[in-house]
């Protein structure tokens, strides 16, 4: 492009370029669309889309310097052709006939990393800083605008975070922000009643419980003033439940009602001597006091008095901290993300994976992020009847996906584990949990803040988005709630926090030392939370107008409580300020001097331009909290989560339970279980992910030449040592009826998959994460009960410390109808473990034909909760059949037991026999490996179990083991005492048979995987 | 694990290797660099930026991998940009003195958008304004990011210093992959040119060829060989216990180095100038 003397000012103030492919080359984003669209079934569909990628720019530009913008770096020469506009009619005209346009842009205030990036290249490429937002265009031919319109709200856009237009959107000038004036707001609450204190806990999004309204009204009353706004507002945020965790704290009056038709009747009451904290009542209630402190932890503590000295740190920073070797520690935080996933999937998950992330930066003086984990659980894809105000949980899914994708994908974390789970109680409510794992020096897992520290914040602004997620997470979902609280939804920008990561890293590792005292991420609660909690003993005083903005027109409130993604505060003695403010100019990170840690007063104070707009009594803030009792009773008769929809079994038709047990018929079942959502293969998510960035990757996800499913991951974290270290999951949703036995059936499932690929079970450390339904129904609370019970016992026998934990606990939907849909009461366990030797891990594909096939544990028989029983129709444990029972001797020892096989060199491959029984684990790893086997579950030691039971109970505590024929004396010494039988041996033909007696029924692999792979999206 | 930038001591085998915002593979490129014997330093692009020079101490260069800048735009797009305003000019004349530079995946997309791909033809110097690009890659055909190990073939006539006569035993024959903009396009007198010139430097097997790229093209190099971009990830494979399905291999399979490894052992040889062993 000729550059001319003057160049002609353009009469216009903003300018579009479209970006589309060059005619004759292909349009994988319409294509990607249209396959979408078919998955939609809808009656009328577009023949054709076409995609093109929208850009307005709003500058001072010559018409020379957009074209130059839009030739050389906003379209791709080789591929793309790039269109400009230079007004809304010539947009609008050159919409070809028979084809509806849809634009798709973001609302005013809604991040767009897109823009800011082009910002920044037009800045380098013409010195000029221009204004830009982005969008999409798509092109559908052959449907009336109508149907374009339903395509895109219910595919291409959220209404909630976006603008669907159905022309080329061309405005004439963007939305600016308005200058803020300040206006302190007092709120009169001394003289309220307690139905006003209510209302206006309600109204004004504190979502506060009466007994805290009134110990605020007192503390006003004490100090004898009205709060004011952002006082109150910060009172809200930090005695959250998302916060302060204050169900699992409170005192929990427990009682237990008779009858356990699911379960073993298993009572606290008759185990209640020797649990810490715990008092029986002459009325046969329990009191527990600080139910976490009572179980979760109380396991830990006395795990850590007991000889485990690897705890580095627990409970009490922002990820739990274990030693990896002698210089080395790793720690690992798992968090939800739920509400916000539920209205906007995309934005919940990846700022859900982003804040999980920035966790493990917090913790201690800031941990690498090595490797990411996400377990969703969601409805059945084939759910019939879906509520007004959920979205479809296929949508749901594949959005949740893609946001822990970019997000991961674009910090450089590998995502390497994971899991789905599914049940349509989860349609209005899914579940999003993300994981990270960080590595640090073993020196560096503490920091403390110093009086005369430097409040300094760095990574993203401070925007209007996410006020009040914090409080949000403690409401319940309703069909109305994507209105009402689509402020609390963000969408993420993971460069600003990759930036921040790396800047960060660089003032850890600074010659000399650290550049910094303490470290936090600003999370839910925003400065509010991460300040105040730094500042929690010393106080801190704040100049709230020294935050960087992303627009004007920000109160003291908003900034304060704002939650905008990718900021961290750090503690910074004055002298290193310069310092760091160097290292986050080289690595293009803003930052801000925000105020000083520790005042006179040890208060909280903070000022707006040098005016004083709030001051809080720290130890009113963090300990003023009433920890009111709250009433919980076990009633096995309660069906939480278990009501709404149950899907359709493939096998209720015919028969008792439309299936026999003659070998066709276990074949049919086989097949039936690998195509189960819950079983099927996750490769179409675990691909979209780099699971292999960092380049630390030893066991990866999908395992064995035909990609089978892995166990779990293992990392090579450290070049200079052998070590490795596993990460997994375990989750027996399934059981739920019975939270005590679901919870011991998910830490021996987590300490399965870790022992399968090689590691030590005695070096596994663990975490929690609980999400139920509301805890104000003392039924729910009581369930909650025994899943921390179980906490604590599984803890203890198994001897795996929990090490950091979460809670979630209002997961349920209120639907138009009124309708309340509870999810069922849900724990997953994740769990990280030390591999001796990296080198020695163990894959679960079948290596060699001629090897044995090794079934080591037991099995009783006890099919309640199976995913046989859910194809058959046997839907719950109420039904038929009871819950399998987790033996907390004899797990551990089991555990122990293979270890050591492994160990000693004897194990070809491992593989955790779970979900779908014995036929389906045993399937999956002969697929895996390409090797046929031949399989006799009458072998197995048990007696007097069915042969159904054999082939598909689920029981907890058993393994599989490949070893070669000529290990069989040796294996047989390493398991002494411990059940086991060969069940099977690999051969060299591509199939598997299922021998019972004479009756013979074999599949090839091919099949058993084509089955297993058949889940598309 | 740290790449602390140290004082260069100018040695024969100095490599330097880039990170920028969103650069995220520079961990993995600085331990592949090591294990062939390089010694590493890593400097941000806003330093080089400020001081191109610094290129002029090295002997080997990496651009990793990574989302530069969020991939915003279209991977690698905006870097490229930033690289033709400053960074060019350093970058072709570390090239006309011979140092070999490596550019995987998101570095691939870069250096095809900032003129250093495929580069002037033989025999021409490089020219001092960065050409137009010549070769894209763009969205993978399924347009989703993809993680998987393919097979590769490595052209019998290519001059890539870093790929030739590369032979990998069956089995071991892979790379990984993980991106969703990977698609090679270019036009049909250019991909002649190519092909002809020997600036093939790896291929796709047929059938592992995901991404839908012309000829099955998973990396071209330069005139001269020293240039190579690809989109797998050879870092990745420098080591045994990172093969997919290594816990299957036997230990005859799993002997000397990683295909992986012997491109940067390759490189380095050819830096410090002596024949590769």
């Amino acid at each position: 492009m000729p550059a001319t003397a003057t160049p002609p000012r353009s009469a216009v103030r903003v300018h579009r370029i479209e970006v589309r492919p060059r005619r004759g080359q292909a349009d994988p984003r319409g294509a990607a669309v249209l396959r979408q669209i078919e998955s939609l079934g809808l009656e009328r569909r577009p023949k054709r889309i076409d995609h093109a990628a929208v850009y307005l720019l709003e500058g001072d530009l010559s018409h020379d310097e957009v074209a130059r913008v839009a030739e050389e770096l906003l379209a791709d020469c080789v591929t793309q052709a790039a269109e400009i506009h230079v007004s809304e009619a010539a947009a609008r005209s050159k919409v070809a006939p028979g084809v509806a346009v849809i634009e798709v842009h973001p609302l005013a205030g809604v991040t767009d990393p897109a823009a800011e990036s082009v910002q920044l290249a037009i800045l380098a490429m013409l010195g000029k800083t221009v204004a830009v937002r982005t969008g999409d265009r798509y092109d559908l031919h052959g449907v009336d605008g109508k149907i374009a319109k339903a395509i895109a709200e219910r595919l291409l856009a959220n209404t909630v975070i976006q603008a669907i237009h159905d022309a080329p959107y061309f405005p004439s000038a963007f939305p600016q922000g308005r200058p803020y004036t300040l206006a302190i707001r007092e709120v009169p609450i001394r003289g309220l009643s307690d139905a006003e204190l209510e209302r206006m806990s309600r109204e004004a999004h504190l979502f506060l419980s009466i007994e805290e309204m009134r110990a605020i009204q007192a503390e006003y009353k004490r100090l004898g003033r009205e709060p004011r706004e952002i006082e109150l507002e910060t009172l809200a945020q930090t005695w959250s439940e998302h916060c302060v965790h204050k169900t699992l704290k409170s005192t929990i009056r427990y009682r237990e009602l008779s009858g356990a038709p699911g379960g073993t009747g298993w009572s606290l009451g008759k185990t209640v001597s020797g649990r810490p904290h715990h008092e029986v009542q002459s009325d046969g209630t329990i009191v527990i006091r600080n139910l976490l402190k009572a179980t979760v932890a109380a396991a830990t503590h006395e795990l850590m008095a007991d000889g485990i000295d690897w705890c580095l740190s627990v409970f009490v920073d922002n990820a739990g901290v274990i030693a990896f070797d002698g210089d080395w520690a790793v720690c690992f935080k798992c968090e939800t993300h739920n509400h916000p996933s539920a209205i906007e999937p995309y934005g919940g998950s990846a700022t859900g994976i982003g804040g999980c992330i920035r966790d493990v930066m917090g913790t201690g003086l800031s941990a690498k992020p090595i490797a990411a984990t996400d377990v969703f659980c969601v409805a059945y894809p084939d759910i019939e009847e879906l509520p007004a105000g959920c979205l479809h949980p296929r949508r749901v899914l594949s959005q949740v996906v893609s946001g822990v994708r970019d997000y991961g994908n674009r910090m450089g974390i590998p995502t390497i584990n994971g899991t789905v789970w599914f049940d349509n109680n989860y349609v209005g409510n899914p579940l999003v949990y993300c994981g990270c794992v960080g590595l640090m020096p073993k020196h560096l897992i503490r920091g403390t803040v110093s009086k005369g520290d430097r409040i300094i914040a760095l990574g993203g602004r401070t925007g209007r988005d996410g006020i009040h997620g914090a409080t949000f997470s403690s409401a319940e979902l309703t069909d109305t709630h994507a209105d009402e609280f689509s402020h609390a939804v963000q969408i993420g920008n993971a460069i600003t926090e990759k930036k921040a990561l790396d800047c960060i890293l660089a003032a850890r590792d600074y010659p000399g030392g650290p550049l910094f005292h303490a470290i936090t991420d600003c999370g839910a609660g925003g400065f509010s939370s991460a300040v105040g909690e730094m500042g929690s003993s010393i106080g801190a005083e704040v100049e709230l107008d020294c935050a960087p903005l992303k627009y004007d027109g920000l109160s003291p409130v908003e900034v304060w409580i704002s939650e905008a993604q990718e900021r961290m505060v750090l503690a910074v003695p004055a002298e290193k300020v310069e310092l760091l403010g160097r290292l986050c100019a080289e690595h293009g990170v803003e930052w801000c001097d925000l105020g000083v840690f520790g005042t006179a007063s040890e208060e909280l104070v903070l000022c707006w331009h040098g005016t004083e707009v709030g001051r809080l009594d720290t130890h009113f803030l963090h300990d003023g909290n009433p920890m009111p009792t709250r009433d919980a009773v076990w009633d096995p008769t309660f069906t939480a989560g278990q009501r709404f929809q149950p899907r359709k079994p493939q096998f209720a038709a015919g028969g008792r339970f439309g299936l026999s047990d003659r070998t066709p018929d276990l074949a049919k079942a086989l097949e039936a279980l690998l195509e189960h959502p819950n079983i099927t293969s996750k490769a179409w998510i675990v691909r979209q992910y780099d699971h292999e960035v960092q380049g630390m990757s030893v066991v990866k996800p999908l395992v064995g030449p035909n990609a089978g499913p892995g166990d779990a991951a293992v990392l090579q974290p450290v070049p200079t040592s052998p070590k490795g270290l596993a990460i997994g999951n375990g989750l027996a949703t399934g059981l739920s009826a019975d939270p005590y036995l679901m919870v011991l059936a998910a830490i021996d499932e987590c300490v399965r998959n870790l022992v399968c690929v090689g590691s030590d079970p005695t070096r596994i450390a663990i975490l929690d994460n609980f999400c139920w339904p509301s805890c104000k129904d003392p039924r729910n609370l009581g369930s909650l009960v025994r899943a921390a019970e179980a906490c604590y016992d599984g803890a203890k026998a198994y001897r795996t410390p929990f090490i950091s934990g979460k809670d979630s606990l209002n997961n349920q939907f209120v639907t138009d109808g009124g309708v309340t849909i509870q999810i069922p009461p849900t724990l997953l366990i994740s769990g990280f473990g030390i591999v001796p030797e990296a080198e020695r891990s163990v894959t679960m594909d079948a290596k060699r034909a001629g090897n044995l096939l090794v079934l080591v544990g037991e099995t009783h028989g006890r099919m309640g909760g199976s995913h046989y029983q859910l194809i058959t129709g046997q839907t719950g444990p109420q039904s038929s059949g009871e819950l399998p029972v987790t033996d907390l001797s004899k797990g551990p020892a089991i555990a122990r037991a293979v270890h050591a096989a492994i160990r000693a060199g004897v194990v070809a491959s491992a593989h955790d026999l779970s979900e779908g029984g014995l036929l389906v684990a045993a399937a999956e790893m002969a697929f895996a490996g390409g090797i046929g086997l031949d399989l006799e579950p009458m072998k197995a030691a048990d007696e007097d179990v069915s042969l159904t039971a054999k082939c598909f109970s689920e029981e907890p505590s058993r393994y599989l083991l490949e070893v070669a024929p000529t290990d069989r004396e040796r294996i047989a010494q390493l398991l002494k005492g411990i059940p086991h039988a060969i069940v099977g041996t690999f051969v060299a033909r591509p199939s598997m048979a299922i021998k019972v007696g004479s009756d013979v029924t074999e599949i090839p692999l091919e099949r058993l995987r084509e089955r297993w792979s058949g889940m598309s999206w | 694990m740290a790449h602390a930038s140290h004082t260069s001591t100018n040695t024969v085998t100095n490599a330097l290797v880039i990170t920028a915002p969103g650069i995220n593979c520079d961990l993995e490129l600085c331990r592949a660099f090591e294990e062939a014997g390089a010694k590493v330093e890593t400097a941000h692009l806003q330093r080089l930026i400020r001081e191109p020079s610094i290129v002029d101490r090295y002997r080997l260069i990496g651009l990793p991998g990574g989302f530069s800048f969020g991939d915003d735009i279209a991977a690698g797009r905006v870097m490229a940009q930033l690289i033709r305003q400053s960074l060019y000019p350093a970058l072709a004349a570390a090239i006309e003195r011979g140092v070999p530079m490596i550019t995987p995946c998101n570095g691939f997309q870069i250096a095809v958008q900032s003129g250093l791909l495929p580069g002037p033809s033989a025999g021409a110097g490089w020219p001092d304004e960065p050409a137009a690009p010549s070769v894209a890659l763009t969205q993978n055909s399924a347009a989703r990011f993809n993680d998987v190990w393919t097979r590769f073939e490595i052209p019998e006539n290519t001059r890539c210093v870093w790929t030739r006569g590369l032979q990998a035993a069956p089995g071991t024959d892979l790379l990984p992959c993980a991106h969703g903009e990977g698609r090679f396009v270019t036009d049909e007198d250019t991909l002649a040119q190519l092909e002809a010139n020997g600036q093939i430097a790896i291929r796709y097997a047929t059938s592992d060829n995901f991404n839908g790229s012309m000829k099955a093209i998973a990396g071209i190099c330069d005139a001269s060989g020293l240039v190579f971009g690809l989109m797998p990830h050879p870092e990745r494979y420098t080591r045994w216990t990172q093969h997919p399905t290594w816990t299957r291999l036997d230990a005859s399979q799993r002997q000397g180095d990683t295909p992986g490894l012997r491109m940067f052992r390759a490189a380095v040889a050819h830096a410090i100038g002596a024949p590769v062993a």
